[in-house]
């Protein structure tokens, strides 16, 4: 409730009940911008996101639907980011994203560099001639999985979902409606470099496709 | 010079309004919007919604200046990162030039003020600082952890806020 603020006599009927913060202050007077080194501690959101699974992980009966339920809980994060991200912008770069390379790019760049504190290690458009649709956001480590391991019979699971989700969001908050899905395809054997490599895959919806050649032309 | 404001969500939903006058060259801050004016300009803005998604795909600013005209109602129109629009109706008041036409004397002295001229570099100027400002509030509100995209915008901090942005520019 503390965005609510204190209210003037004329509105402050309607919310008693509500308690505001003692120093008056709101989320209004919170500055946008953060200090670049402002960083979280990695075990203490290891531990979070570990409940954030387990408490996905009770009310589900398979992985599919345990993978859906991570990437919900990411997805209004990737709406807000959006906007965030973008008022943080210096000035002159502050653009929406029109095309699927620039948000993409503004996915691997931007919203990586805020979350994970690197860039992605990857982008690529699928080469399949049948699924023009699909790009594809690789991670050689991404930093949600650090600290889970999966079970043997649960080697479906990449619980990266959650990061799939926060994707899922920022396409949809930029009118690219598109469905993301986190695969793990490190491979098992030793010595591999990457063994937690994972790939997002953005398969977005036709009528983007469609705009896009419209724009290409116009 | 009057000033309708509204927040479009996503899906064309009105999530924020207010309504103000100027306060500069002696305003007092007061719309002075007829009676029925108070519906119509609800009309207008929603209807020049058409022209933002034509031209928000041609642009990739988030501010696209004056995008549509009705009579003397003239619109100006920021886009959010996440698709949210900001409409700014403004309306000059009646002593002000008629835009095409209209004494020469009036032209001139009115020119420099802002509003009296809508689409003059120095009304695109303020309107922009208006809703850059807007806009950091509009972000600031969407970081609220109990705030969810198009959610309407009831706080009282806010409001103030939009009024004091309106204060300082228009």
């Amino acid at each position: 409730m503390a965005h609510l603020g204190p209210g003037k006599a004329a509105s402050s009927k309607e919310q008693a009940g509500l308690r505001y913060p003692s120093n008056g202050k709101t989320i209004y007077h919170r500055p946008l911008n953060r200090t670049k080194t402002a960083e979280l501690s990695q075990s203490s959101f290891a531990y979070l996101f570990s409940e954030m699974v387990t408490y996905a992980q009770r009310r589900v009966t398979g992985i599919q639907e345990l993978e859906k339920r991570l990437n919900l809980q990411g997805h209004p994060i990737g709406l807000k980011l959006l906007d965030l991200l973008l008022t943080r912008e210096p000035p002159r770069s502050q653009t929406r994203p029109l095309t699927i390379i620039a948000l993409l790019h503004f996915i691997k760049i931007n919203l990586w560099t805020h979350l994970f504190g690197r860039q992605a290690d990857r982008l690529e458009k699928s080469s399949d001639p049948d699924a023009p649709d699909e790009y594809m956001i690789v991670d050689n480590e991404p930093l949600v999985n650090a600290y889970i391991s999966v079970p043997r019979e649960m080697s479906q699971l990449n619980c990266a979902a959650f990061v799939a989700g926060i994707i899922e969001g920022v396409c949809d908050g930029a009118m690219f409606p598109a469905r993301v899905t986190a695969h793990s395809v490190g491979g098992k054997e030793e010595g591999e470099m990457w063994p937690g490599k994972t790939v997002f895959l953005v398969k977005f919806q036709p009528e983007v496709l469609e705009r896009e050649a419209l724009i290409g032309k116009g | 010079m009057s000033y309708h404001f509204a927040i479009i969500g996503t899906q064309d939903n009105p999530l924020f309004e207010y309504e103000f006058g100027t306060s500069k060259q002696g305003g007092d801050g007061q719309a002075r919007f007829s009676e029925q004016a108070h519906h119509l300009n609800q009309f207008v803005l929603h209807s020049s919604l058409d022209i933002v998604e034509e031209v928000q795909w041609t642009n990739g600013q988030l501010y696209l200046k004056v995008i549509d005209k009705f009579f003397t109602n003239y619109i100006s129109c920021f886009i959010t990162a996440g698709n949210v629009k900001f409409l700014l109706l403004h309306q000059p008041t009646a002593t002000a030039t008629a835009p095409g036409g209209g004494g020469s004397s009036t032209t001139t002295r009115s020119s420099t003020s802002v509003g009296a001229n809508p689409t003059s570099p120095q009304t695109e100027e303020a309107i922009k600082n208006f809703f850059a400002e807007v806009y950091d509030n509009y972000v600031k509100a969407v970081m609220s952890p109990f705030y969810r995209v198009n959610m309407e915008i009831r706080s009282p901090v806010f409001r103030q806020r939009v009024a004091a942005a309106g204060r300082k520019y228009l």
